[in-house]
């Protein structure tokens, strides 16, 4: 079939594409409003299951999670201040390392994911059920939160390969970046939502 | 004047086939796509309603058992709330007009569109999956604990509303961003119509209401498949905390139900009284105002549910506020009559049944405002009368002023008029017949979603099922007549209503770009000066 009636020239809005962008993100914030909003109503009723169940997190592993998210973030934001200049071949190197940075961020979060549910801490596990009321919802809370938020993380690496190979064949380029652009915006987004969840789960006391 | 061939709508030598349309990123065909496609969920809606009803003749199992009951009240809302009212004036009308009212070609994100449609059809896929495999049973709220603990199918329900409010977010977004950046040369806010301010509303609580409840459903489903405790009192969660988080969402989803219909009728006003809409600024600004104090008054929903006193009082206070920009409408509207030159058209007998239905509707809504009468009144049937005249008198009604206001302009053809008023009038009284008594039977303490009822409710009961008869009959008058109307009706020109918005301004049914040339726009909406 062939399209005659789609429109013959779909012109270029730039701030049309970032506004869509701006509206997209805060619907992501919107999303990590609800599960945040959860943890400080138990957080008020059970002030002390959840500073233990806090404390048994390892600070170490979230503290280097969120400097590689944070390196990862300026990473991007370098990629497209290259492709502003021209500079192929140093975007991709950028975007790459900002995909790796995700990458060994997800390996952190796997690693401390597996650690927890080796001692059958996870919704469904033996020693879960034993936990008492308040910190069974801390961990409920923090599997669903941070698992939501590494979901987030694969598709922003996703998102970032894509632009990626659209940045290699030439279709994002020196005069239409914007696709690149809101793939780092996306990404610091990732990022700034990582901030948030870090004090969160592994500071409160 | 009719363009070559029959415009967008293909022939003359255009593409026609299945798949013209469902690729298709021309916002006039995903608005015919979502027509086509609610409409028919519609259908499936009435038809549990009507069974609802008609189980209630007579005393103990009629026609169904208890626990299909529970089901179709479930699918019913799941259906009516998701699937028709919410998705219905914003992305049929919305996206069929609200491009051509602003003066541009399309919507900032045509293929994002196409994919909201899409989104639409899968959830909608999924709802009425869990028909055959065993429907959820919880009311289309999904309250914990139960819907944590039913053996039906709630995931997946819940997975297809979720889908839903991905279709209806990304709509949001793209009418945001096309009202921001597409409006064309003089278009300035303030020279908008109305229709627009209100979708424009709407698309902002869709962005900003519904990723809570999209995350609140995949708590639910969390809860159900791996039982993370939020919820569960056991493991020290709480199931108000469910309640809270629907209603912060659920309560807003009211105005994306309302807003829009509410801009249907402050084009329809105007146009019909021949006069420049009284208020133009307060009809807009309201919108917004509905939009903001919307969001802060979800709390009257759980009066009962063990909140305190004082958040009661706030909830309560919030509620009597939200009524006033509602209230400032109306008024507008009634002032725009005033000393008007009223041609009575078809889309104003609706609109009239419209602001008569909604009154009802906005009063009966401070009365369970208020707390100690929303003790009495609580999930009584005077709460299902106030949402129907809500929902279903206002947003509904709305939406067939809508159908009969613009459809000449989509299929280039006119319906039947006298036909139209007469379906307008049988399904007024048949709304009436059909929900009046409801407030009645609630006032005597009928609680709503119950299977059986004692014999002093029989009467009403009674009455309320004819009252649906009527309204059904009334529906399938008035569709025989608009899709005849679509197919064989008259060819219409291209203004027969005299409007003065910028969609009265092109061929009926447009071509496929909207404008040959971006028009330039020198005077406002309902400037009627030099139209007939
Ligand atoms: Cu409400």
């Amino acid at each position: 079939m062939n399209e005659t009636v789609e429109k013959v020239a779909s012109h270029r809005d730039y701030a049309g594409a970032k506004l869509g962008m701006w509206l997209f993100l805060l619907t992501e914030l919107g999303l990590f409003f609800g599960p945040l909003l959860l943890y400080v109503m138990h957080d008020i009723r059970h002030p002390e299951a959840f500073h233990a169940a806090s404390q048994s997190l390892d600070k170490t592993i979230g503290f280097a999670n969120t400097l590689i998210l944070l390196t990862s973030s300026l990473t991007a934001a370098l990629s497209v201040a290259s492709i502003r200049r021209g500079k192929t071949e140093l975007t991709l190197i950028f975007i790459f390392v900002t995909i790796t940075l995700g990458g060994i961020f997800l390996v952190n979060k796997y690693l401390e994911w597996t650690g927890k549910i080796a001692h059958g801490i996870y919704p469904g596990g033996d020693a879960f059920a034993e936990l008492p009321p308040g910190e069974a919802v801390f961990y409920g809370l923090y599997f669903f939160t941070t698992g939501l938020h590494g979901l987030h993380v694969i598709a922003g690496m996703i998102v970032l390969a894509v632009t990626a190979t659209l940045t290699a064949g030439g279709i994002v380029n020196k005069r239409d970046f914007v696709k690149l652009e809101n793939a780092a915006l996306y990404w610091h987004l990732v990022d700034i939502i990582w901030i948030f969840l870090f004090p969160f789960f592994y500071l409160i006391s | 004047m009719a363009s070559e061939g029959a415009g967008y709508l293909g022939g003359g030598g255009g593409p026609n086939g299945l798949s013209s349309w469902i690729f298709s990123t021309d916002h006039k065909r995903i608005g015919i796509l979502y027509l086509v496609s609610i409409l028919s969920f519609f259908v499936v809606g009435v038809s549990l309603g009507f069974l609802m009803r008609l189980e209630l003749i007579s005393h103990g199992p009629t026609i169904m058992e208890a626990s299909t009951y529970n089901s179709v009240f479930t699918l019913h809302g799941v259906v009516m709330l998701f699937l028709f009212i919410i998705p219905a004036t914003p992305s049929i009308f919305g996206n069929f007009f609200l491009p051509i009212m602003i003066g541009a070609n399309d919507v900032s994100f045509p293929k994002l569109n196409l994919l909201s449609w899409w989104f639409y059809m899968a959830g909608a896929a999924l709802a009425l999956a869990t028909l055959a495999l065993g429907p959820a049973d919880t009311g289309w709220t999904f309250y914990a604990p139960y819907s944590l603990r039913t053996g039906t199918y709630v995931s997946l329900a819940v997975f297809a509303v979720f889908v839903l409010g991905l279709s209806s977010i990304l709509t949001g977004i793209n009418f945001v961003t096309t009202v921001h950046r597409l409006r064309a040369p003089g278009m300035g806010f303030w020279r908008m119509p109305l229709f627009v301010w209100a979708v424009y509303a709407t698309a902002w609580i869709q962005i900003v209401a519904t990723p809570i409840l999209g995350v609140n459903l995949l708590l639910v489903i969390a809860e159900r498949v791996f039982g993370i405790g939020v919820f569960d009192p056991a493991k020290g969660g709480d199931p108000i905390l469910y309640q809270h988080l629907f209603w912060i969402y659920s309560h807003p989803a009211v105005y994306i139900m309302i807003l829009p219909g509410m801009g249907i009728i402050s084009e329809i006003i105007p146009v019909f009284a021949r006069k420049v809409i009284f208020g133009y600024r307060a009809i807009a600004y309201s919108s917004l105002g509905i939009a903001g104090v919307g969001s802060l008054v979800w709390g009257h929903h759980m009066f009962v549910s063990g909140s305190s006193y004082t958040a009661g009082v706030i909830f309560s206070f919030f509620t009597f506020l939200v009524a006033i920009p509602s209230a400032i409408k109306v008024f507008n509207w009634v002032g725009t009559l005033y000393k008007g030159s009223i041609w009575l058209g078809t889309p104003f007998f609706f609109a009239l049944a419209f602001i008569f239905l909604f009154s009802i509707g906005g009063l009966t809504g401070l009365i369970l405002g208020a707390l100690s009468v929303n003790v009495h009144l609580h999930d009584t049937y005077f709460v299902v009368s106030h949402f129907h005249y809500i929902k279903f008198g206002g947003a509904g009604f709305a939406f067939f002023a809508g159908l009969h206001y613009w459809l000449p302009k989509m299929t280039g053809r006119m319906y039947n008029a006298r036909v139209a008023n007469w379906s307008c009038l049988i399904l007024f009284i048949g709304f009436n017949t059909l929900f009046f008594p409801m407030l009645l039977l609630g006032i005597e303490g009928m609680p709503r979603r119950y299977f059986d009822y004692l014999p002093q409710y029989s009467t009403l009961q009674i009455v309320s099922i004819v009252g649906s008869w009527v309204l059904v009959a009334g529906l399938i008058i008035m569709f025989a007549n608009l899709l005849r109307g679509a197919f064989r009706g008259a060819r219409t020109t291209e203004n027969p209503w005299g409007g003065a918005t910028l969609e009265w301004k092109i061929p009926s049914p447009p071509g496929r770009e909207n404008f040959e040339k971006i028009p330039e726009v020198t005077k406002g909406p309902y400037d009627f000066r030099g139209l007939r």
